[in-house]
């Protein structure tokens, strides 16, 4: 653990069975480390383990093997009120029976904080949360909105280490969410040393508001990185499509670029094998009309299938040489027909290569840093584990290919 | 409404009174009306009295009603602690250690009332059980007989709490104790009210277990209606089943209005 912060979190090979024998496995070998002070969101689609990840840390579901440390402190065996942490659900779960000052006050006379302090520190988490003139109200004299703002409240009371929210935004409705998004971006600011665990399906959410993201997929963790990190240089072919939209093309590395259907595209290779095969991520944006200006060859010419207009933007849906290709253009002038011929292009510093084998059901292995070194397909031999200082070296199963990165992003 | 035209609405109206008023309410009315006679031998009674209720006021039948009433009240506090306990236990339980308790409390309800008094009767005539002869073994009965229904009915209400409550209320720090008192029983408290009235109930009205334990200077009114039709005062033991259905109906009454303010959804 070395110099293991106070409320950081770490799932150390943390695996979750249910069924008979275990059969029914909801999360696989999950590492994770949470710095002090950090979001991190946990995405994935549903079933994909990012909640069975955060009820472990919680202390309500025990892992079959693995452990869970919260501030260096080894919490698998503990029952959930000895684990100091605060946490927001989806359906907020207020005390129907308690105003809305008792709910907030209810771990503090729990956990028997003296009589004559509650009441300052009820009034503080209140006014933090904007629900102070609430307080004498029944929950079901909130709206939704309201009420997950005193969940909220109610999780700060007792002043925790680490914040667990799970889904919490997902029962308001669009407008009410970005209001919530941008209200809990301004709580971690003013309560910059909580550690925040956030799950939820919607990428939005945690591109806005994670200082990390760890996509989950099939319960398993596929990669982990900054926001930008994710959607600028996805590491594998599920992240790509699950954070933000992408157009996947298969490639076989060629030269200086690849080729594709036929045609060389001229995209960074760098690390790459010549002839392997990959998928070729491009993200509808970065997708411009007509040939390409720079003669780098980068020009895709198709047959529009669908068009959509969508006030800002444009998104065509071009078939070139029976793959789909999807571009979102600014507003155009004159809205392109169905079954007409076009050219797209896009630069080369859009293409990301994804090499084969980490994506579909590839398992993301690496750490969290810069931008990883991306290893090829070939087999690689280590030792799963955490070394000096926090690096985490990673063990590749035979036939995928490897990713490594040290450190982790703190801000 | 499933029903949605005019005259099939009249049409099951018209059937469900059909059905009820025979069925339910008249039989009600009868022991009303006959509780008030002196004889009935045309199609009405006749000869109104309130000797019967007078009796009642002054005789052994207040005594009897008394009994009831104490009986039930202890059986219910019996049955909901037990029932609370054992469905609050069997939710941490294994699925199948609980079905194992479902049955358990199910036995007493499957089992012929007769019986379980009668086995009761030749358990506990022996020292050094020996409760053969005090109140105590008509309630041991009463609480046996009802329990079963209060668990159910605990068990479905705890089915249908939502268990983000008590992880939320632990999340906070909040020990297990402190969550059962503080979370956990008052959102049951609703269905808690409605177990214990429905445990007063069945536990005013029983005959059969009682008839087989029941010692002198604990004759649980029920007996005593028995015993009056038995020997051919039908309209005196109209009155104390009068009587005894008053007395129920009112504390359901006053469980109801527990049970209102306990609501909270």
């Amino acid at each position: 653990m070395g110099a293991a912060p106070e409320a950081g979190i770490r799932f150390d090979e943390v695996s979750v069975a249910y069924g008979r024998h275990g059969g029914n496995t909801v999360l696989d070998s999950f590492s994770l480390t949470v710095e002090p002070g950090e979001v991190m969101a946990l995405l994935g689609p549903s079933g994909s383990g990012k909640t069975t990840a955060l009820r472990t840390v919680a202390g309500f579901v025990r892992p079959v093997s693995g452990r869970v440390l919260i501030g260096g402190r080894d919490v698998t065996g503990l029952p959930p009120y000895r684990r100091g942490i605060g946490m927001v659900v989806q359906q907020y779960a207020l005390f129907p029976h308690m105003k809305v000052a008792e709910n907030v006050a209810f771990g503090l006379r729990a956990q028997k904080v003296p009589r004559a302090e509650i009441a300052g520190r009820v009034a503080e988490a209140l006014e933090m949360t904007g629900m102070a003139t609430y307080a004498g109200r029944h929950p079901r004299e909130l709206s939704g909105g309201q009420q997950q703002r005193v969940a909220i409240a109610r999780a700060l009371a007792i002043r925790p280490g680490v914040l667990l929210l799970d889904e919490p935004l997902s029962a308001l409705d669009a407008q009410l969410r970005s209001g919530m998004l941008a209200e809990l971006a301004r709580l971690h600011r003013e309560l910059p040393d909580v550690t925040i665990l956030y799950v939820t399906h919607d990428q939005v959410e945690a591109l806005t508001l994670a200082d990390r993201i760890a996509v989950l997929d099939k319960a398993r963790l596929r990669d982990c990185g900054t926001p930008q990190q994710l959607y600028r240089r996805p590491r594998t072919a599920f992240t790509a499509s699950f954070v933000g939209s992408a157009n996947l093309l298969p490639v076989t590395v060629a030269g200086d670029g690849v080729r594709f259907a036929g045609r060389a595209l001229t995209v960074p290779v760098a690390g790459v094998a010549e002839g392997a095969t990959a998928t070729l991520c491009i993200r509808p944006h970065l997708v411009g009309l007509g040939e390409s200006p720079a003669g780098d060859g980068n020009t895709l010419r198709g047959r529009i299938t669908e068009v959509q207009w969508r006030g800002s933007t444009h998104r065509l849906q071009v078939d070139v040489d029976g793959h789909r290709i999807i571009a979102d253009l600014r507003e155009l002038r004159e809205t392109p027909a169905l079954g007409e011929e076009i050219a797209l292009h896009f630069a080369p510093e859009d293409g990301v290569l994804i090499p084969e084998g980490i994506g579909g059901d590839g398992t993301y292995e690496g750490g969290a840093g810069g931008v990883g070194a991306l290893g090829n397909g070939a087999a690689e031999e280590g030792t799963r584990g955490w070394g000096a200082g926090g690096q985490w070296t990673g063990k590749q199963e035979a036939g995928r290919a490897g990713l490594s990165g040290t450190g982790s992003r703190h801000g | 409404m499933l029903v949605h035209s005019k005259a099939a609405r009249r049409a099951v109206h018209a059937l469900f009174f059909l059905l009820f008023v025979p069925v339910f309410a008249l039989p009600l009315l009868v022991i009303v009306g006959a509780s008030f006679a002196t004889s009935w031998s045309g199609a009405l009674p006749s000869g109104l009295t309130l000797t019967h209720y007078q009796d009642i006021a002054r005789g052994d039948s207040l005594h009897a009603l008394i009994t009831s009433v104490l009986t039930a009240l202890a059986a219910g506090a019996a049955a909901l602690t037990a029932g609370t306990w054992a469905a609050l236990a069997a939710e941490k339980l294994g699925r199948r250690t609980s079905r194992l308790l479902d049955a358990l409390f199910l036995l007493p309800v499957a089992v012929p009332s007769v019986v379980v008094g009668l086995s009761l009767l030749v358990a506990f005539s022996q020292r050094p059980f020996l409760l053969n002869g005090t109140p105590g073994i008509v309630i041991i009965a009463h609480t046996v007989l009802v329990t079963a229904f209060a668990y159910q009915s605990v068990t479905a209400a705890l089915a249908r709490l939502d268990p983000a409550y008590e992880q939320c209320a632990a999340g906070l720090g909040a020990r297990p104790a402190y969550v059962l008192w503080r979370v956990k029983l008052p959102l049951l408290l609703p269905s808690l009210t409605a177990a214990v009235g429905l445990c007063f109930a069945l536990s005013m009205g029983e005959l059969s277990a009682t008839m087989m334990i029941y010692p002198p200077d604990w004759m649980p009114l029920p007996v005593h209606v028995f015993a009056a039709t038995d020997r051919g005062s039908l309209f005196t033991g109209a009155a104390l089943a009068v009587a005894l259905m008053a007395t129920t109906l009112l504390v359901l009454l006053a469980v109801s209005r527990i049970r209102t303010r306990a609501s909270y959804r």
